[in-house]
């Protein structure tokens, strides 16, 4: 499918978006959590550069899975360092395996349902901690209400990157046509929310 | 018999002219410039800055114009550059060489009105594409590039000699990050346009050692170019997000270059191509913010 100038235009401010929070977004907090969202805004500049040079004929390649991991796990790890410090440790083991787990089950031709099933629990997991955590600690007055918008951009983006790696193992959820047509929303909707609620929160 | 009025002769002429100077190019070669200017973080002086915008543009102009005036004859054969106004005879090769000609000594005369260092180093950049690049190396070896990328290098050694008053390290790693950096865009260039260069019998690296050898470049010299634009950005002492900025940029980049190797498609070498030109038009957009 052709991408359109609007899809390329909503890629650029997601870029733009993406590039702020690098910079100026993420200054405040300690080194490990720096990393962590340096990591996955910067998988996310990257990707939204990368699909306004290539197009969409980029998502097809396998390496889409993993990269698609990289943001989930690289978000939810910073939230957890900075607000649940019991948790860091073993979190940390679970994104280092979790991310070996994707890279292997993809790397090595499989029959049975093995990568789909790693890719369901890693991408589930991440999923749920930037979607609830977020929203917990500003239900809980920890953080601000505003910071439940990063929760909002985690459940978008969460599920942006689920379709797309069910669409890549070969069980779509959605037609190819319909996931590429909302994909540039999405990903904008999704930054937007996520600095958005660094931001304000 | 309809005669055509001055002005619309002057129009066409401008339109002729303007891919001469190959634009794009140009453009990023003064955003170069501007970048190495700024990134000393010297009190900005608007007419020196215009002065050296000026002065840039007509140096870097009247080269590529002086380059096209040469290679008019392998241009003809090249399907990519055949149209143009010097190659396919629209324009008369002795007019081009005279407005190339000016166009150049207006540059570098300004430049050295300017300042006289900064002044050699925009000459020096305008020689060794015109003389030594151009007319001497480019269809004898396929290592003419280097001398391209040094040249192509001038403009932001230029620009921070301006504001410094003197070569310092600085200068000299962002010189190496450009000329790092031109083998990564002019190879997967040769790479896609091979049959071209082939046709007027220029020597590439492709042609001359083999695909895998051009890639592997390609894959050094960026690293290379990541390394140096890295140092200058920490000695500049711009903020921890640009930093990190730079430092996602480069990943991209260093990516990108490895895919090329790996995987040796046109999509990857596509890829690598227009994401080196993005690489290096943030990387300086990134070090002119010092001055702010």
């Amino acid at each position: 499918m052709k991408m359109t100038t609007l899809d390329r235009l909503l890629l650029l401010l997601t870029v733009f978006l993406a590039a702020y929070q690098i910079v100026v977004g993420i200054d405040n907090l300690s080194t490990e959590p720096i990393i962590a969202y340096t990591i996955a805004f910067g998988v996310l500049l990257l990707a939204g550069l990368l699909l306004i040079i290539l197009g969409f004929e980029v998502l097809d390649s396998p390496v889409v899975v993993i990269v698609s991991t990289i943001i989930p796990l690289a978000l939810s790890l910073g939230l957890i360092w900075e607000h649940l410090a019991s948790y860091r440790t073993l979190y940390l083991i679970f994104t280092i395996i979790g991310f070996a787990a994707v890279t292997l089950t993809r790397a090595i031709p499989m029959q049975n349902k093995l990568p789909t099933i790693t890719i369901a629990i890693v991408h589930g997991i991440s999923g749920v901690t930037i979607f609830l955590l977020p929203i917990l600690l500003s239900v809980q007055g920890i953080m601000k209400p505003a910071f439940a918008l990063v929760g909002i951009g985690g459940a978008l983006i969460g599920l942006g990157g689920l379709i797309l790696s069910f669409f890549r193992t070969g069980h779509p959820v959605f037609s190819k046509e319909t996931i590429l047509r909302v994909f540039s929303s999405l990903l904008l909707l999704a930054t937007i929310f996520f600095v958005a609620g660094f931001k304000l929160g | 018999m309809s005669v055509q009025s001055p002005i619309v002769n002057q129009k066409s002429k401008i339109k002729l002219y303007w891919p001469l100077i190959k634009s794009s190019q140009t453009g990023l070669l003064l955003a170069t410039g501007i970048a190495g200017y700024l990134s000393a973080g010297t009190p900005i002086g608007l007419l020196t800055l215009l002065g050296m915008s000026f002065s840039l543009f007509f140096a870097i102009s009247g080269s590529t114009i002086m380059n096209m005036w040469y290679d008019r004859d392998i241009d003809a054969k090249m399907k990519r550059t055949h149209k143009r106004s010097a190659a396919s005879g629209e324009l008369n090769h002795k007019e081009v060489f005279a407005v190339g000609m000016s166009i150049s000594i207006l540059g570098m005369g300004w430049a050295f009105i300017i300042a006289p260092l900064y002044g050699l180093v925009v000459f020096a950049g305008w020689f060794f594409d015109v003389v030594i690049y151009t007319l001497w190396l480019k269809r004898r070896t396929a290592w003419s590039i280097v001398w391209g990328g040094i040249s192509g290098a001038m403009p932001i050694l230029a620009g921070r000699v301006l504001a410094t008053g003197h070569i310092d390290l600085v200068g000299i790693l962002l010189t190496l990050a450009i000329l790092f950096w031109i083998p990564t865009h002019t190879l997967t260039f040769s790479i896609k346009f091979r049959e071209d260069y082939g046709n007027a019998g220029i020597p590439t690296f492709p042609s001359t050692y083999g695909d895998t050898f051009t890639r592997a470049t390609i894959t050094v010299s960026s690293i290379l170019a990541a390394l140096a634009i890295g140092w200058a950005s920490m000695l500049i002492g711009i903020s921890a997000g640009y930093l990190r900025l730079i430092a996602v940029l480069t990943a991209g980049l260093l990516l990108l270059a490895f895919a090329t190797f790996q995987v040796k498609s046109e999509r990857a070498n596509f890829g690598l191509f227009k994401y080196a030109s993005l690489y290096m038009l943030s990387s300086m957009i990134i070090l002119a913010m010092k001055a702010f």
